[in-house]
This record gives structure tokens, sequence and C-alpha cells, in this order.
């Protein structure tokens, strides 16, 4: 539906609101009442790609260690401690006092059974960058187990840590993947009572989680998480009371919703940027030459478009990354709005009369595509824009068909560079330039366990990178959440709602 | 008659091979569907992963062969987004896109045709200019604002229905009073011109002279040959609020067909998708013979024609 209409119909719904009596059941019901627009998948985490899914499932499910964001150290969860006695070993004391929410005692064997299961191919796992790198994992004794690693990956605690949930392991074996996801059963702080799947889900506080969970402590009794798609639906339902939490909330319409409900703006890993090819399916390209590459980037007002169409917490970035992320470095060549300078540089190269160059962008607003193609035009270069899917931008992308390519990147909700850099410059199929140095000097950043090391090579990639200009840095996106007056909610970058930790005002 | 019927069901039996052979195929056209699974986060190898495990590297007739045969044993696969099989999938939306659908097409049907009949006695009359009004603005109103403010006005101004979902039969009050409006002009504007028609024809004059009734010569000679053309459009239109209204379904919340054929078309859930599109189009070519076979019966010309 048209976003102009979405303008009428919530200034019609703030009408409205303002006359309505306020209904607040929730609160006094001990209810959290959840919408996503989206549909959450089966609820087996390694077949999960989408937020809401995962969401749901990391409230049911845990792993062996958990990411404290606000100190960003990890913690045990489900695991008391852990050592490396060597570069491609990793041991995990279990905690003894765990049960499952069926009752079954938690040891050794959950870890081993799960894991060895999720790691072969036929399982299916979604992304194969969770597991690749374990190789085998090894039961010591009943509450130790030994991680045998394929490779080395600085990844490997960020992944233990929320992306490899642990099943009990009768029960797993016996119903598998589809069966988890019919009906999960976990050690997390809440268990799920009822689902209609993709529709809606009920989850109860489990009051039999063990204390010493950095995940215990939750005091919303019940959780009710329904799939409302449209948002303005969703609008109606928060003012009125009948729904706490909502999210992605366009930022203009989150202007609007200000001061009628709690909004709150938070930054996450996500950023947009332009891929631009230096090699093109069909021979010659002017992108490559290094000097129309950063033209582009001094012709756009990169500013100015942040501020009219991301809003919020988001904030143009000074290089291939999200500050927010370990590696991050803005000490890199910086590319300000300066067209005198993009056309000198363009006239340098031969394109004094300017060029065509045909821009591709997916998941990514119209509105700013335009504003990007307006600016590259007063340099004189005009683009043809072409909006896709993302599943056909990036199969263009990646068949040379794109030079220009406008999109974004989640990294995972990861806050470390290894998820975004090696994906487009590790030289894999995303990445066109296949710049041998660059490859090399990620290899070493994604394997090595030295954190200065890993900062170090990171950050000559990210100077290379910024200095070719093979990539114009957009923002970093904010997600903004709708949440009634009487929540307290703490949202992270890493788009995982934590509901555990909301409670009444 | 029985020719008549005979060429119908040859005729919709080629147009469901063809739906099928080509809503197969638009999927495989939109992009490659193993990148679209993946999803933007997924790497070229785990898009490789899927594209292996799924067979979408066979040669697309293998495939569609392949499926049909499936199809032809009741097995429309597993869907996959939720690792479930399809029919099951469809089992659980079918209901909730049934209800909303014959209840507005009776909702419209009943509000329609005696307002056509009502427009057509006097036309240019009060009664007239009144449907006039109703026709115009139930078209011209967008469906998806209309449903945004009976959702302000009725569910949370005054709270007397659910704003969403359809826990309660009252969910679906809003939703099928909505539905019904955008459907019911064009039927009751086509009862009201055919009505027309035919009331100045020689046989209706020629009723009434013989003294009739104005009743009997509404209901028994004049509307059986205006209801025509309302038979085919109805059919079209039950096929239509059949296939479920993804604008009603997403304002409502309601999770019914409509919305999963849109939610698994962006997912590209190829085997869901095909079951929907398969189902929808037999759904349709069954009604449309059903108006044709109706209408065959309420005018013996019909049959004599073909």
């Amino acid at each position: 539906m048209a976003s102009t209409f979405h303008h009428i119909l919530l200034s019609g719904a703030c009408v409205a609101a303002m006359f309505a009596t306020p209904v607040m059941a929730n609160k006094a019901d001990d209810t959290l009442n959840v919408a996503f627009a989206l549909e959450p998948e089966p609820l087996d985490t390694y077949k999960i790609a989408g937020r809401e899914g995962l969401i749901l499932a990391r409230h049911v499910y845990d792993g062996l260690i958990y990411k404290d964001m606000d100190t960003g150290t990890f913690k045990g969860l489900l695991a008391e401690s852990w050592t490396q006695p060597d570069p491609l070993t990793m041991e995990f004391k279990l905690r003894q006092d765990v049960t499952f929410h069926n009752g079954a005692h938690f040891g050794a064997d959950d870890v081993v059974n799960t894991l060895n299961t999720v790691i072969k191919p036929d399982y299916g796992t979604r992304y194969s960058i969770s597991v690749d790198w374990i190789r085998e994992v090894e039961k010591v004794d009943d509450y130790t187990v030994r991680i045998h690693m394929a490779k080395p990956f600085a990844g490997a605690m960020e992944m233990l840590a929320g992306s490899l949930p642990i099943y009990p392991h009768d029960y797993f074996t016996e119903v598998g993947s589809a069966g988890m996801a019919r009906a999960p059963v976990g050690t997390g702080p809440y268990k799920l009572v009822e689902q209609e799947p993709g529709v809606r889900y009920v989850l109860e506080r489990f009051d039999g989680i063990y204390p010493e969970s950095p995940k215990a402590g939750a005091t919303i009794q019940k959780i009710v998480v329904r799939t409302m798609p449209e948002l303005n639906t969703q609008y109606a339902e928060l003012m009125s009371g009948k729904l706490d939490w909502m999210w992605r909330i366009p930022p203009d319409q989150a202007d609007r919703l200000q001061g009628r409900v709690q909004v709150i703006s938070a930054p996450i890993m996500r950023i947009s940027f332009i891929n631009l090819a230096p090699v093109a399916a069909s021979g010659d390209t002017p992108l490559a030459d290094k000097r129309v590459r950063q033209a582009i980037g001094y012709a756009i007002n990169r500013d100015a478009i942040t501020k009219a169409f991301a809003g919020g917490a988001s904030e143009t970035l000074k290089a291939f990354c999200n500050p927010a992320q370990f590696g991050c470095t803005d000490d890199v060549a910086q590319y300000a709005y300066d067209p005198e300078k993009a056309t000198a540089l363009l006239a340098e190269a031969g394109y004094k009369d300017g060029l065509g160059l045909p821009m591709t962008f997916a998941a990514m607003p119209r509105p700013v595509a335009e504003a990007i193609s307006a600016d590259l035009a007063k340099v004189g270069i005009k683009t043809q824009l072409d909006e896709l899917q993302y599943a056909a931008g990036v199969t263009k992308w990646r068949d040379r068909q794109a030079p220009a390519f406008f999109s974004n990147w989640g990294s995972y909700g990861v806050g470390d560079v290894a998820f975004l850099l090696s994906n487009f410059f590790g030289g894999g199929a995303d990445d066109l330039v296949q710049d041998p140095e660059l490859v090399d000097w990620l290899k070493t950043g994604d394997t090595s366990t030295d954190p200065a090391e890993r900062k170090e090579v990171y950050a000559k990639a990210l100077k290379k990178i910024a200095d070719e200009a093979y990539i114009v840095p957009m923002y970093s996106f904010n997600v903004n959440y709708g949440l009634s007056q009487d929540l307290t909610f703490q949202p992270y970058p890493d788009e995982f709602a934590r509901f555990w930790q909301s409670s009444w005002k | 008659m029985f020719i008549y019927l005979a060429k119908r069901l040859v005729v919709a039996f080629c147009v469901c091979i063809a739906v099928s052979l080509l809503s197969f195929g638009l999927m495989f056209l939109v992009g490659d569907p193993a990148v679209a699974i993946a999803g933007s986060g997924g790497s070229a190898q785990d898009a490789e992963a899927i594209r292996h495990a799924y067979g979408f590297d066979r040669p697309f007739m293998v495939q569609y062969f392949d499926w049909v045969g499936r199809v032809l044993q009741g097995n429309f696969g597993q869907s996959i987004y939720f690792n479930m099989p399809v029919t099951e999938i469809i089992g659980a939306r079918l209901p909730v896109t049934l209800l909303l659908g014959v209840m507005s097409f009776v909702v419209a049907l009943v509000v329609a045709v005696p307002l056509g009949i009502a427009a057509a006695i006097r036309p240019n009359g009060i009664i007239d200019r009144l449907a006039l009004l109703l026709a115009v603005s139930g078209q011209a109103i967008p469906s998806f604002w209309l449903g945004l403010m009976a959702i302000v006005v009725f569910g949370v101004w005054y709270g007397l229905v659910p704003t969403s979902g359809a826990d309660t039969w009252q969910g679906y009050i809003l939703p099928v009073i909505v539905l019904a409006y955008s459907a019911m002009p064009a039927m009751m504007r086509i009862t009201r011109s055919g009505m027309i028609d035919v009331l100045g024809t020689d046989y209706i004059r020629t009723a009434y002279a013989k003294g009739l009734p104005t009743w009997q010569v509404i209901g028994e000679h004049a509307l059986r040959n205006a209801i025509l053309p309302l038979v085919s459009l109805a059919a079209v239109q039950l096929g239509v609020l059949l296939s479920g209204s993804i604008v009603i379904e997403s304002v409502f919340a309601l999770n019914g067909l409509g919305r999963l054929a849109w939610e698994s078309l962006l997912r590209a859930d190829l085997p869901v998708v095909q079951a929907i599109i398969l189902i929808l189009s037999l759904v349709y070519v069954m009604l449309t013979t059903l108006g044709d076979l109706v209408n065959a019966w309420l005018d013996p010309r019909i049959r004599g024609a073909r």
C-alpha cells in the first residue's frame, strides 16, 4: 500500500485515539501483548532467518553462553565456565542444576547431541557460517564437553551466544526439527504454551529457571505475540491499549505517534551502502577507474540523505562498518559532499561529458535511491534505477550485471566486522573485487584469537576499501519501537527484544 | 445439454493445465528461489546448499512433472518456510477465507439484488439515486481505508467490535461488511441495468396488459431474464472473494489464504504458492463453469447456440 496513504490513516488514527478512553488491561492481567508484522518461522533456531522467529526462540531456548550487551562481555549461560586448551579446542563446564521445560535434566548429552546433529549438512541449518566451524563435539563427562573446531574462527563465541541453542536430547532425537518447531522445549525464561504457527504464540514465564542464568528474573507472567501485517492496525491497537509492543515504525510516523504512546528509537547493526563493481560481465565498465568510484563518493550528499530519510538514531557512516561493531574504525579516507571535486575527478578520468550508470537497489526505500540518483545527476552521472527484490538484486550483483548495487546488510545482528567485511571482500561469491591482499587480511582477522591483531588487520582492510572507494557507505539503520506507557523496555543494537528484562512501570 | 457440459469441462481442464504450468514457471522468472529462501543475510554458499536440497538445480520440466505427479496423489509437498505439509497450512487458513468470502458474498447479494430491482422500477427516483450514491462510494472508497476507519470508529472509539483477529465471531463483522461493500456495487448496477432493459421489452408490457400483478411480472418474468449477466458476474465475484482479499485480511489481521499467498510469494515458498494458485484457479474454473451451466439452464438459447 502506498505510504502516502499511511499519513492520512495515521492522522485519522491519532485523532481517534484522542477521543478514545484508554483501556489499560494488559498491565492489570500481567500479559504483554506483542505484534509482529511478519510471520515468525517455525521455532527451530537453526532453520530461522527472520528476527521475529529468532526473538521468540531466544525466550524459549538457551545456548552455552550469553553476551551481555551492556558490558560487551560473555557470561556463562548453560555453561558455567570455559577454557581454550589449544586454538582448535574449546572446553565447557556445564551447570548441574538446569532442567528443561519438560522436566528433563540438562547435561553433556544434550549439548553433544544437539550440536553434532545440526552441523551435519543434511540437517539443513540455515546459515552455514553459524556451524561450519565445528568439526565435532565430544562428551568428557556428564557435565563437561569439548568442541573440536574445523578451523580457527574468531566469531565462535558470538555464535555460541545466541545462535546455537541446546535442545533436550531424548526429545530432539524423537521428534526432530519439525517436532521441535511444533512443540519447542528449552531451558529459557519463557516456555511456549500455545501456538498457531505464523499467527499467534503464547509464552508463559518458566519459574523453574536456574537462578544463575543471566536471563533469569523475568517479571511479566505471560506474553502473547500476534502477527498483524498492517502497521496502521497496530497503531490503532497500541493507542487503544490492546497492544503493548510493536516495532519497525517508519520515521515519519514515529514522530506522529510520539507523545501518544512511548516511542523509542535505537540504532542497530544493519547498515546501507552502495557496492561498486570494478568488473562487469559485459567487459568494460567506467567503475574500473578508481577516480570514477571516488567521484561517486564525493557526489552524494550523504548527511542530508541520512537526516531526511533515516532520522532517529541513524548516523552517516564514515567507513564500511557500523561503529558499534568490533574492529570498526573511522580512521580511513573520507568522502565529504563535494560535487566540484567529483566533477573534476570525472573529467580527469575522461568523463567530462558525464556517463551513464545502471544502479540496482533492493530492500531500500525508493525515495533514498532517487535522492542518490539526483545527486549523481548533478555531477553528470545519469543513473538508470532498477528496483528488485533482494534475491533478484543480489543474484544480478553476483553475476556482475549490477555495476552499482544499493542495499543493506545486518551482519546477523553481531557486533563484529568479521560478519560484514568477509562477506563482501573475503573472496566469496559476493566479492567482485577479489583483492588478494584484502582476502588475506580478512582471513587473518576472522581466524585470529588475538583482539589486537584482529583490530589491526581490519583497520588495514577498511582503509584500503575506503582508499579504493569500492563501496559508498551510507548510513546505519535504527528501529523505532512503539510501547505502552506502562512498559519498560530496553532495546539493543542486535535487534533482539529481550522481554525477560521488561517490566511494568 | 450434455454436449454443452462436456465442452465446458474440457475447456476448464485445459485452463487448469495452462494455469499450473504458468504459475510454476512464473516463480522461477522472478528470481532465483534459492537466493530468496536464503534471505537477505544468506551467503552464496547458503543459497547453493538450498538449491541442491530442494532440487532447484534440476531441469525445469523435470521439476514440473515431479510436482504434478505428487499433486495428483494429493501431496502438495512441504512448505519451505514452515517446514510443515502444505495441506496442513492451507487447511488452517482456508476456513477463515471461506467464511469471510461466503459471508461477504451473501451480504453483498442480499443487498445488491433487491436494491438493483428497486432502482430499476423507478429509474432516477429517490431509491435509484440513493443506490447510485451507495454504489459509487462503494467502488471509489479504497477498502483498506474504509477498513481502518471502521476499526477506529467501531473498534477504538466505541469498542463495539474487536479491532482485529478472528478469535470470535464478532471479529468477522467489520471485515465482512467492508468486503461486501466493495463487492456489492457491480452486482447492484448490473441487476439494475438488466432490469431496466427487460422492463422495456414487449413481453413485459404484454404481461402487464394481461393484468398480472406487479410482483409477478417483476419476480417471474423480468427477473429470470435480467439475472443472466448477474449470474456470470456473481460467479466471478465469489471467486474473487474466496481467493481471499489480501487487503482486508491484512488490515483486520485475519490469517487467511490471501495473505498466506502474498507472504509466501515474498519469501519464495514455492510449494505453498503453487498449491494456492492451483486451488484458486480450480475454484475459479469451477465457479465460471457453474455460472455458465446456470445460465444455460435459465436460458435455453445459450444451450442451442454452442
